[in-house]
């Protein structure tokens, strides 16, 4: 191996794959059943790079060719840049020897369309199958699948991959004909339903033999580009509910656009990267998965947006006063959760808690509630509660006056969930 | 008040509690002998680690705490914090003064303590789990460094074995100067005589194996090449990967 080509290589190919930001590599449940190498079972970051995202895997791209010519893609084919192609035995060497070092949970893989899609995805298949049979490699496996690929092709994929992934790559119909001329949304939701329809195969074997094989035990997600094109939240978090119920999407990722060109289809090479909006729609996300919100509580014709000020729970909370403030010694578990500054964990904790004693104040600090967010919302074992008629924009301001200093000493690129 | 001096194992902690139990104390303490001060004025009295008496107390543990719930006090001791063997005592009496589950009584102060170093312990685990970066040595094995916050590399062992099960390896702590051998049998403590050879960095790159040096490049160049500098955030970078942590991971090196 010649050592300063496959260094080359990696740079451009690591480069061309990092605008997916999809990461994850947990909830798969491989195990290390052949004294093979590594296992799948955990999610870890191993490292993060400099503008906080998390490296699970190693993210690359087969190759930058590509025969499309998507608009806010770095590898379209009208770019002036510099290509290069992994052959399949490089991939499975740089996916062993840093595994086996504790670098990465695992690969993940895509690439440029070379010649078609079959040919492309073939390779795909190939490198992951390579990796199961000949090395024994238990870790994590993310294949995105080529769009027009064959469902033979895609049977296989799932057979080796833990994860499959088709991305939407724009929330909309209309934007995707706008920036990517060569795709069109029917080539992507054919794939994930065959994938979608197989995992349920699978599971049905599954319980009848115990010997059936896995079929990508990860699920499948999505990826949409956010800010390349005009769609509101409200459009884009629709469309990710309904991706979520038709197709058992694991995951959808939220891409905030990456300015790449200079086509006047696109944001200018300027803008910058939308990335409170990419945290505020993930925040969304986890209201619809976890929290046990619907859609048109958290967006509607009313309020198209994401409020950038404040997080989507606050937002709800100050637009619906009248369910507040709840008790917290006496509401239920899915109440608590929607409160602002309660997390699913504290939530429970609160619950479990609160059967031995009635919880003050104190008590809910101990157990890590944002008590000055969360105390415009409850009442505890305590006289000392919010006895102002305050409305919602008070309310708003009186938070966002708190916590102020903390805002501004810190760029508002990426923040923690609730 | 009266201190109890113990070993600073799970063992001669448990062994103290059930002196404490035996003869009645109510003002007492518990300290790890190497954290002794000298000018010491208390009472002292020695405990000498027994496994009978240390195994008496986990059966009743066991018995009022839910499953794991022995695991979860043995995690918080490995915290090695100044002073949480009080804590950890107050949790035990509290656990053996009635006949009720009380590890879900947050409002309780040594509860939420012990929640609340838990957090801590599984946290310096988890970041172990992922900070750990072996360096593949002339011999075959897979070596790592680390200097862990607390004592964790019990709690690690499974996870790498599990993980690493066709090739061997060694993690080292250098901070505790012990580690685990993993000889594609059993993981195994094991303590590394240092002295002997030079530790200058020199005498461990001479010893790598020959396509060491090009994956530690590979995996920098990786590291540089998915970074997007148009969404640089220095400060969440330094508060996943805090600096103390960096002369051990390649990438940061
Ligand atoms: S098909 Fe994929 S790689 Fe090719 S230009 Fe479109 S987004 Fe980029």
């Amino acid at each position: 191996m010649n050592d300063e080509r496959i260094r080359e290589k990696l740079s451009i190919l690591a480069d061309a794959a990092k605008y997916d930001v999809s990461c994850a590599s947990s909830g798969s449940k491989r195990k290390n059943h052949n004294k093979g190498l590594g296992d799948a079972s955990n999610g870890i970051c191993h490292t993060y790079t400099e503008d906080g995202r998390c490296v699970s895997l190693l993210k690359i791209l087969l190759t930058n060719h590509c025969i499309f010519d998507c608009a806010y893609c770095v590898s379209r084919k009208s770019n002036d840049i510099k290509r290069a192609a992994f052959t399949v035995q490089e991939v499975v060497d740089l996916t062993m020897n840093f595994y086996r070092r504790n670098y990465i949970e695992g690969l993940f893989l895509s690439s440029g369309i070379f010649k078609d899609a079959d040919f492309t995805m073939e390779r795909l298949v190939r490198i992951a199958k390579k990796l199961r049979t000949e090395h024994k490699f238990n870790g994590y496996i993310h294949l995105k699948s080529i769009p027009g690929a064959s469902d033979e092709l895609m049977r296989e994929a799932g057979l080796y991959a833990d994860r499959l992934s088709v991305n939407l790559e724009l929330p909309t119909e209309a934007g995707l004909k706008l920036l990517a001329p060569d795709k069109n949304q029917k080539d992507m939701i054919k794939p994930m339903n065959f994938i979608k329809n197989e995992i349920i195969l699978r599971k049905e074997e599954k319980t009848l033999f115990k010997k059936a094989p896995l079929f990508a035990p990860a699920g499948q997600s999505t990826q949409m580009v956010i800010g390349a094109t005009p769609e509101n939240d409200r459009q884009i978090l629709y469309t990710a509910n309904h991706f979520y119920n038709s197709f058992n999407l694991k995951r959808v990722y939220y891409s905030g656009y990456v300015p790449v060109s200079n086509d006047n289809r696109l944001p200018g090479l300027s803008t910058a990267v939308p990335m409170v909006r990419e945290n505020r729609l993930y925040q969304a996300d986890w209201l619809m998965r976890f929290y046990g919100f619907n859609v048109r509580e958290i967006v509607d014709q009313n309020n198209p947006h994401l409020d950038l000020d404040i997080d989507p729970k606050l937002s709800w909370a100050i637009r619906n006063l009248q369910h507040f403030p709840i008790d917290i010694n006496k509401a239920d578990l899915q109440l608590i959760v929607r409160v602002p500054g309660i997390g699913v964990e504290s939530a429970k904790k609160i619950v479990s808690g609160r059967k031995f004693g009635k919880l003050n104040w104190e008590h809910l600090k101990a157990m890590g509630i944002a008590v000055n967010r969360a105390r415009y919302f409850i009442v505890c074992n305590s006289q000392d509660f919010e006895r102002r008629e305050l409305s919602g924009t008070k309310i708003k301001q009186f938070i966002l006056a708190e916590s102020q200093s903390k805002y501004l000493k810190q760029k508002p690129n990426q923040l923690s969930l609730f | 008040m009266i201190t109890l001096i113990y070993d600073g194992t799970f063992e001669g902690l448990l062994t103290a509690v059930f002196e404490i139990y035996e003869h009645k104390l109510t003002e007492v303490s518990i300290c790890p002998e190497h954290l002794l001060k000298p000018n010491f004025f208390d009472a002292k009295r020695s405990i000498v680690s027994d496994t009978v008496k240390a195994n008496r107390v986990l059966k009743g543990l066991h018995q009022r705490l839910a499953a794991g719930g022995v695991q979860r006090l043995y995690a918080a001791h490995l915290s090695e914090i100044a002073g949480e063997e009080d804590n950890l005592l107050g949790f035990i009496r509290y656990a053996f003064s009635t006949n009720e589950t009380i590890e879900q009584d947050f409002g309780n102060k040594y509860v939420m303590r012990l929640s609340y170093v838990l957090k801590l312990v599984r946290r310096e685990k988890h970041r172990m789990e992922a900070f750990v970066r072996f360096q593949k040595m002339a011999d075959g094995i897979f070596y790592a460094s680390v200097e862990p916050d607390f004592n964790v590399l019990p709690l690690i062992l499974n996870h790498f074995k599990k993980r690493y099960a066709d090739q061997k390896w060694i993690i080292y702590d250098i901070k505790r100067a012990y580690g685990i051998y993993y000889d594609l049998q059993d993981a195994v403590f094991i303590q590394l005589n240092f002295a002997s050879s030079k530790q200058d960095g020199k005498t461990i790159i001479s010893s790598y194996s020959e396509d060491e040096t090009l994956y530690q490049a590979l995996w920098k160049d990786y590291f540089k090449h998915v970074n997007i500098p148009a969404r640089k955030n220095t400060k969440l970078h330094l508060q996943h990967v805090p600096k103390r942590y960096w002369k051990h991971l390649t990438e940061k090196i």
